[in-house]
């Protein structure tokens, strides 16, 4: 089976849900930038939660059905239209032979996966098919979707396709501030800069993409003004380049880097990053690293429990 | 050795705070040992110059777990680890169409053209670690007389295979990417292919030299390289 885009939306790629065990050549995980969402998305089609999906970013794709399929789409709320008719998000669908499916704005967030029963067939470049856009490999032909490119659907056997219970997603969709633990170069900096990174609001600036998120806000700097000699960089790390806007270095970052990181998003939270959009306001908020644990451990749970 | 807990999925690894081949040393025996146990819930080691983040699955793996696994390895020696010493030759034309700011490092030395090639040619370079883009290296060894600044302005676009300066750094674009290094030259290899088994020429730890070769050779090298099945 096979599907066509008419019309590839903003910025849409091929992700899974990332390529490890490569970081030591300079290969950083990529991957979902939602990972929940894309889970979720597989799950309701009856995927396995890892199988080849489409990330859209603020406006999605209007996709051409060759066959009947079975598809979901997570994430941002979104209109999506199959010729007139709005189908729902969060819940598996059916599409007819020939169906056209139009994604349209995110408004509530950045990102929408859309999954398809069977999974998108992608080779696997170093075990994962994420497009990593910047080196240009992984995913479809190493590069974001342009319109006209046909992909290819997985044959699937017997249909495992799930249903959300009612009201489950909410607790996922917590605001507030993004958790941190404090980073690897916490020392360098002094109370008043944590006092301006936990109290002060950031906003999204236009310069962000899955590399990372520029922020701006409160000026933090550390007291050091030794240089850092450049080292490994973790997921999700704030790191405060000169110039004291911090960033929140994302899925396709760069693996080393030589700028003090002051903290670090929780992984619990680290969906919530992908979900943010330009101009979003974020505050940080600062937990222990046990209580990020107990976090990720019971973000894990609800999702297993968010099916019926 | 101090040990960091880096986030709620990583612990750092920090040896000191110099960049010495001794340390060094220390950075990759600890990396080896890691990547030889192929442990599941390790997911990325990320050697750096003086340290190694280790990335792990926080729900298989606690960080006082890990911290143990380190200051285990750590008290059995540095030097277990065999590996080989071979130099890698990576063959380098210093044309002046693909070293554009020769000229410039030249000036800045002091130098001949011809010294600056022969000078950057002498040194056998560490692989200190790779980062920055997939197959960046960076290296180790660059002859002082050779420290340039790099460019006020990058380069929106610089070809895959150049090899140029910054500061006291050497180094090869592995990739098409836009970059502030003074280029001084371009290797024919292909420094990254995400399709090979080994999918980047150096590796953290490797030894290497460049060695000059002539436009005619380069062409030639360059052909061969293309016409490699993927």
């Amino acid at each position: 089976m096979t599907i066509r885009l008419a019309k590839p939306g903003f910025f849409t790629t091929v992700q899974d849900l990332g390529r490890y065990g490569y970081a030591h050549l300079g290969i950083s995980p990529g991957g979902a930038a939602d990972p929940l969402s894309f889970r979720i998305a597989n799950l309701l089609v009856g995927n396995e939660e890892n199988a080849p999906a489409l990330e859209m970013t603020l406006l999605g794709a209007t996709l051409e059905f060759e066959e009947s399929a079975i598809v979901a789409i997570t994430g941002s709320s979104c209109e999506c239209k199959a010729g007139a008719d709005r189908v729902p998000l969060n819940a598996a669908f059916d599409l007819p032979t020939g169906a056209v499916l139009q994604c349209g704005s995110m408004t509530m967030g950045a990102r929408c996966y859309l999954a398809v029963h069977g999974g998108f067939d992608i080779p696997l470049v170093m075990g994962s098919a994420s497009t990593f856009v910047a080196a240009h490999f992984g995913g479809f032909q190493g590069r974001r979707l342009q319109s006209g490119d046909v992909l290819q659907v997985r044959k699937h056997g017997s249909c495992g396709v799930r249903r959300i219970r009612s009201g489950a997603l909410d607790s996922s969709r917590v605001a507030g501030p993004l958790r941190v633990t404090k980073g690897a170069q916490q020392d360098w900096f002094g109370p008043e800069a944590f006092e301006k990174l936990f109290s002060g609001a950031y906003v999204v600036s236009e310069q962000s993409d899955r590399t990372g998120l520029r922020l701006k806000g409160e000026t933090v700097r550390p007291c050091e003004q030794s240089e850092l000699l450049t080292d490994g960089i973790p997921l999700g790390a704030i790191q405060v380049p000169q110039d004291g806007q911090p960033i929140i270095l994302f899925v396709d970052q760069q693996t080393t880097g030589g700028y003090p990181k002051i903290a670090n998003v929780i992984a619990a939270d680290m969906h919530r990053v992908g979900q943010l959009r330009p101009r979003d306001e974020v505050r940080f908020a600062e937990v222990t690293i046990q209580d990020a644990i107990q976090a990720l451990r019971e973000r894990e749970e609800r999702l297993m429990e968010t099916f019926e | 050795m101090k040990i960091i807990p880096a986030s709620d999925s990583s612990l750092l690894v920090v040896f000191g705070n110099l960049i010495s081949p001794v340390l060094h040393e220390r950075v990759m025996a600890m990396f080896h040992a890691f990547q030889a146990w192929h442990d599941p819930r390790i997911r990325n080691l990320h050697p750096g110059y003086a340290s190694l983040l280790i990335d792990f699955d926080p729900l298989r793996l606690t960080h006082d777990e890990l911290t143990s696994m380190v200051r285990q390895r750590a008290s059995t020696g540095d030097a277990a680890v065999d590996r080989s010493v071979d130099v890698i030759s990576i063959p380098v034309c210093y044309d002046a169409e693909f070293g554009p700011d020769l000229l410039d490092v030249a000036q800045h030395a002091g130098l001949p053209l011809e010294e600056v090639i022969r000078l950057h040619c002498s040194p056998t370079y560490l692989v200190y670690f790779l980062g920055f883009s997939p197959g960046f290296v960076y290296l180790g060894g660059l002859p002082e007389v050779l420290h340039t600044p790099r460019l006020a302005t990058p380069r929106p676009s610089i070809a895959g295979g150049s090899v140029g300066i910054a500061g006291s750094q050497t180094g090869i674009y592995p990739v098409d990417s836009p970059g502030g290094w003074r280029l001084i030259g371009r290797t024919p290899l292909r420094m990254f292919d995400p399709e090979a088994t080994q999918p980047t020429r150096l590796q953290p730890g490797d030894r290497m030299k460049f060695s000059p070769i002539d436009r005619a050779t380069f062409e030639e090298m360059n052909r061969r390289a293309k016409a490699r099945p993927a």
